[in-house]
């Protein structure tokens, strides 16, 4: 316990009591912060007005006047500066979500690959890891984006993959697009039935099995539904979904669906670099989780599956789910580099180009960096809640 | 008569030398086998067309483009300009200057870094007082003589190694002290330096560079103008700083709650008891959290070629844009990403040894 003594002792203003002391730096701590704060404001007043610059939120409202290369919404250079944020805002969205699918999933093929009883899988592993993590990630970006995309062949050399359904060339990636016709409302219904009847049956099995201890294999059962439905239900409904093959017409291609070559640089070029770190954290986590539980769980006689989802997974997430959640914080802030290789995200079109036609830094850098301060608030205070919920409870 | 057993039968040969070897560690079951086999024919084709490119087949010498005739890389175009990728648009004439600059901080780094060498602290004082001073003058200029290079000038490699030496060396400091903030008793103190850890921590390098070069200037009374290297240098301590004050706030909370009673119980002040009690401990925990974060600051000084910096990458980058070199992007961006690599990965060797070193079994 900290002693704690009188305001009055000693005498008012008494430096050598303690609690005086604290107080008095305090008041000095908040004097100095407002006087920085007040100078600062008064120093960038003062220089707006003479740079004859406008303040407000009033440009949000005005027309931008410039065109977006990929826009998730509707955009024309008709859009004000609002629409432009949102813009910028969803592509920013589009690729972290990409690349964070993508990273974990890279991250855990190439975490396990460390861990597996193979040399040279184990080698292979590491020589990768100890590659890309090692190397900044703009400049892996500018690799991919001009050494490697840019060298792509033309649109009417393109490499194909799978048959004629995917192609790749220097203008982007080509996929099928799916094409929603009538009856799709029918179908979306089944899936929706089909996902509440895999969570009854999940709910079910586990009761089941809190009550009789006896396993249900709700993986293989939940499966069965989804599929069994989705392909009775496809055929009966009469083939709403079709897919748009894209095709070469002249020197472009037609139909399908676009990946744009800065988009596809920046996705692989974050999902590469990303995917070493959350290699490193689902590996530790897993080595974390004590020898003497796996060979618990192997004196027990639960099977190698049921050991690892039942005993390492649980208690390596508590290790892995933390590191996690900051690399995808990380690829979220990484992703603002897409304005090095000009993809049209938040900090791209709107700090970027917004920036250089109104001239008002303040607001907009404000907004942008208000962005990124949301969003990692979100995720830290994911965290804390996780954190609490699989806290070890000590006694 | 005597017990004598018989002598133990040898192990198959599966199980011992090279059959041994492979057998437990690559061939133990069919799946393995053929995961080996696969890896295996992989790694075997992408190392035989990687070494065909990058020597076999390149060109290493000569003095343009011509001069690269095989199908394989063009090394020529890295070796031409060499000197600009180390140095900039550095006067030739006074590029003893960063490489003196560079070969006293080797000097004084492998003082601090290797155990056997005595005076330590000594080291430490002089490298932190004289050595910047020094470093300024021989790099900047302006005194004993030496003509002043407009940091304008200042570029490659060079350029990469001062950012990331300043920033770490002012962001050390800058992080304690906001760590000890943090944990202080003081809630307007706490708050202070909370509100100021999270907000750096919370938007991507590139927003504060970009807030460095646009909106500094507007945060000073006007007629005061800063260097662009000096802004930039800003942006990249408060950053740095920031994470640093996390690393060393971890370093806190390693240490056991009892030596902080220990110290409070023998009446020690605040000061006496973080400078002879928990940073001399928690320094010591928290060393290959600083080394990883260098790593990090190391790759991050990349983001300046977005302010329009030369360094490594920015130069490189230049360079590709030469009419007379158009088409080396690969040769270009590899030699930039090997610059980064053999520093970034010899600090995080470097880490690990510290890690074992330091490893006195103190923590549980």
């Amino acid at each position: 316990m900290k002693h704690k003594s009188d305001l009055t002792q000693g005498g008012w203003l008494n430096l050598n009591n303690p609690r005086v002391r604290s107080v008095v730096y305090q008041i000095l701590i908040i004097l100095g912060v407002v006087w920085a704060v007040a100078t600062i404001a008064g120093n960038v007043v003062a220089n707006l007005e003479a740079r004859g610059i406008a303040t407000g939120f009033r440009f949000l409202g005005e027309r931008a006047g410039f065109g977006v290369s990929q826009a998730l919404i509707d955009y024309s250079s008709n859009s004000t500066y609002s629409r432009v944020f949102f813009v910028g805002l969803l592509n920013t969205l589009l690729v972290s979500a990409m690349g964070i699918v993508a990273a974990t999933f890279l991250g855990l093929f190439v975490g396990l690959g460390r861990l597996t009883p193979n040399w040279l899988v184990r080698k292979i592993c590491m020589v990768y890891i100890e590659i890309f993590r090692n190397v900044p990630v703009l400049l892996q970006i500018f690799f991919w984006y001009y050494a490697v995309l840019q060298t792509l062949p033309r649109p009417n050399q393109s490499i194909t993959l799978f048959g004629d359904l995917f192609f790749i060339n220097v203008r982007g990636a080509y996929a099928p697009r799916p094409v929603l016709e009538s009856g799709i409302g029918i179908l979306t219904t089944l899936l929706i039935l089909a996902i509440i009847a895999v969570i009854a049956l999940t709910i079910w099995a586990r009761r089941r099995k809190r009550d009789t201890g006896e396993e249900f294999p709700v993986f293989w059962a939940s499966l069965g539904i989804l599929v069994g439905t989705m392909t009775v239900g496809y055929i009966a409904t009469g083939q709403p979904l079709v897919f748009d093959i894209p095709e070469l017409r002249g020197f472009s291609f037609d139909g399908g669906m676009r990946l744009r070559p800065e988009l596809l640089a920046l996705w692989v070029a974050l999902t590469v670099y990303t995917s070493t770190f959350i290699a490193e954290i689902f590996r530790s986590g897993i080595q974390s989780v004590s020898h003497g539980q796996s060979e618990a769980a192997r004196a027990l006689s639960l099977t190698e599956r049921q050991r690892m989802k039942l005993v390492v997974l649980p208690q390596a997430l508590r290790v892995i789910v933390p590191p996690l959640t900051s690399q995808y914080l990380n690829l979220t802030k990484n992703s603002s580099l897409a304005v090095a290789i000009g993809y049209p995200d938040l900090v791209s079109v709107f700090q970027g180009t917004a920036l250089n036609q109104t001239g008002q830094a303040i607001e907009i850098v404000g907004m942008t960096m208000a962005v990124y301060l949301i969003i990692s608030l979100l995720v830290s205070a994911f965290m804390n809640w996780f954190n609490k919920r699989v806290a070890l409870v000590e006694r | 008569m005597a017990f004598t057993p018989t002598p133990a039968r040898q192990a198959p040969p599966t199980e011992i030398g090279v059959l041994g070897w492979l057998h437990k560690n690559l061939f133990s079951s069919i799946p393995n086998a053929i995961l080996t086999l696969i890896a295996a024919y992989i790694s075997i084709q992408g190392l035989y067309w990687i070494i065909s490119w990058a020597f076999i087949n390149a060109d290493w010498v000569g003095t343009s483009r011509d001069d690269c005739t095989s199908d394989g890389a063009c090394w020529v175009f890295v070796s031409v300009r060499i000197n600009q990728f180390i140095y900039g648009f550095y006067p030739p004439v006074a590029r003893w200057r960063p490489n003196l600059t560079f070969a006293l901080l080797v000097g004084f780094l492998i003082w601090l870094a290797v155990p056997q060498i005595p005076y330590k602290k000594l080291g430490a004082i002089l490298s932190l007082t004289a050595f910047p001073v020094v470093a300024y003058f021989l790099l900047y200029g302006g005194a004993f003589g030496l003509p002043v290079v407009p940091t304008s000038r200042w570029g490659g490699l060079m350029l990469t190694i001062v950012i990331a030496v300043i920033g770490i060396v002012l962001a050390m400091p800058i992080g304690i002290a906001l760590a000890l903030g943090r944990r202080s008793d003081m809630p307007a103190v706490r708050l202070v330096c909370t509100i100021f850890i999270e907000f750096w921590r919370g938007v991507p390098l590139i927003t504060i560079l970009f807030m460095a070069s646009v909106m500094l200037p507007l945060f000073f009374s006007e007629g005061v103008s800063i260097d662009r290297l000096v802004r930039a240098l800003i942006g990249i301590t408060l950053f740095q700083s920031a994470y640093m004050a996390e690393v060393v706030r971890g370093g806190l909370q390693a240490l056991g709650k009892g030596q902080y009673e220990a110290a409070d119980a023998l009446g020690l002040s605040y000061w006496q008891k973080m400078n002879l009690v928990v940073l001399p401990q928690a320094l010591k925990i928290m060393i290959p959290g600083i080394v990883n974060t260098t790593i990090s600051l190391w790759k991050d000084t990349s983001l300046v070629v977005i302010i329009g910096l030369l360094e490594v990458l920015g130069q490189v980058r230049q360079a590709l844009a030469d009419p007379n070199w158009l088409g080396y992007p690969a040769e270009g961006y590899i030699f930039a990403a090997l610059t980064f690599w053999v520093f970034c990965f010899s600090m995080s060797r470097f880490s690990q040894y510290l890690e074992r070193r330091l490893d006195t079994g103190h923590r549980n």
